[in-house]
């Protein structure tokens, strides 16, 4: 067999191999997506209701006075927290979310205010330690199936900075910038800012109807400070799991040209292959009919 | 004449379904809520116990002690609203009783009460194991 077509046929396995690998993954994300996507649902009652407290609480009692929502003075550090998976494979996601983040970065420092990277998932936590850029926290492990417990310990981090004074290590404002799940083949990365909350004067109708007026048990003070902590939380949780689902539907399509683009390639070697092939043969052919020839002269000339 | 009620924890739904009256324990002391509650929005007490009584229990609510016509959780903390014959429970950790794996329940509480400082004041674990534990119709 001929180096060529030798070297050919090795590529073809190759190629054959990580065709199989990259389809694998491919059914393993498109799995996953649906139990994500469910996770995603299930949260949402507690979600809405949460936001529908917080909405009446803070419509209730007008002007809040609380830490949580009070706008700072003049800002000069803020914390980001930055979603982002604990694996590869998954095309350019965490790529764009760094990418937002760092967008982010240069917009406050812009407005002299200093970020402070607060990072989730092992692939933003190496990609900063490359860098040699301190982060004030860092969580990995639990990317593609996060726990309420994951957020409530990134909460108490967030807000434990968050209460500190700036001077002395704390932040002034909380972003978080996460990958939005729009569609299996659609995810937008997003920045919003948690912390401290914007009140918004609206004579909209609020999603579910017009607001009840509740009675609040012990106080209204009492439940909004109980509450807005678990608001955080849950708004956590929720970019959490919506990243997640990202996160597995950006693998799935990542893995689904992977393997497109290794059927194309295993199509256009073994074309190569078969040429070769082909050349080797047709070289036999005319070095045996020319060595016939040759041979036939040698005897018709010694006649 | 039913309440709907919704027992949710931040990754899913507990139990839902209607309810003849929802009894629920605030730092203040116990609350009933029946049909046409005005809206309230408070605070659960930690560690406490929420009784839904389904619509056959009769008036008095102790038909209940049998635990037939009643369903009772316990919950880490959190709170409730009640708006439009909806009573929506929102607990941070929640269990129902029928559900409680008693000496796991138990080994917590123990557990955590050999954390706690001797004289202090019970800890939000010590009071959830124990209204777990409570919720499953033990003494503790």
């Amino acid at each position: 067999m001929g180096a060529q077509l030798r070297l050919v046929r090795r590529r073809i396995r190759s190629v054959q191999s990580t065709a199989k690998i990259t389809r694998a993954q491919e059914l393993i994300a498109s799995s996953r997506i649906i139990k994500a996507q469910q996770r995603v649902r299930a949260a949402g009652p507690y979600a809405r209701e949460i936001i529908r407290a917080v909405e009446a609480v803070v419509s209730r009692s007008g002007q809040v006075q609380h830490p949580l929502t009070k706008e700072p003075v003049k800002p000069t550090r803020a914390a980001v927290l930055i979603l982002t998976s604990d694996r590869g494979f998954c095309g350019g996601y965490n790529a764009n979310v760094l990418r937002e983040a760092q967008g982010l970065r240069e917009l406050l420092a812009g407005r002299g205010v200093e970020a402070v990277p607060f990072v989730v998932g092992r692939k933003g936590i190496v990609w900063h330690r490359f860098r040699e850029r301190e982060m004030a926290g860092e969580w990995g492990g639990f990317s593609d199936t996060p726990l309420h417990e994951n957020a409530a310990e990134i909460t108490a981090a967030l807000l434990e900075a968050y209460e500190r004074p700036s001077g002395e290590g704390g932040v002034d404002e909380i972003y978080l910038v996460h990958t939005e799940f729009v569609s299996m083949l659609t995810q937008r990365p997003a920045v919003s800012r948690i912390l401290p909350l914007e009140i918004e004067e609206t004579t909209a109708e609020p999603s579910g109807g017009p607001i009840p007026i509740y009675e609040f048990e012990p106080s209204p003070e009492a439940v909004l400070d109980a509450l807005l902590p678990w608001y955080v939380e849950t708004r956590l949780y929720q970019a959490l799991l919506d990243s997640a689902a990202a996160e597995i539907a950006a693998r799935r399509r990542a893995m689904k040209s992977a393997t497109d683009n290794a059927n194309d390639l295993l199509d256009q070697l073994t074309r190569e292959a078969n040429k070769a092939r082909q050349a080797e043969i047709t070289q036999e052919i005319s070095e045996i009919v020319g060595g016939a020839n040759a041979l036939a002269e040698t005897i018709a000339g010694s006649k | 004449m039913t309440l709907h009620v919704e027992l949710v924890v931040p990754d899913r739904e507990i139990w839902s379904g209607s309810a003849r009256m929802v009894i629920a324990k605030t730092h203040d002391g116990d609350i009933g809520v029946l049909q046409s509650h005005p809206p309230v929005l408070g605070l659960l007490a930690e560690g406490s116990l929420v009784r839904i009584l389904d619509p056959d229990a009769d008036d008095s609510g102790e038909a209940a002690a049998d635990g037939e016509n009643e369903l009772v959780a316990a919950v880490s903390g959190g709170f409730f609203s009640v708006a439009d014959d909806r009573v929506s429970i929102l607990a941070r950790d929640a269990e129902l009783g029928g559900e409680v794996d008693k000496s796991a329940a138990r080994a917590e509480l123990e557990a955590a009460s050999a954390d706690a400082p001797a004289g202090g004041e019970e800890s939000a674990e010590v009071r959830y194991a124990r209204a777990r534990l409570r919720a499953a119709g033990e003494q503790a």
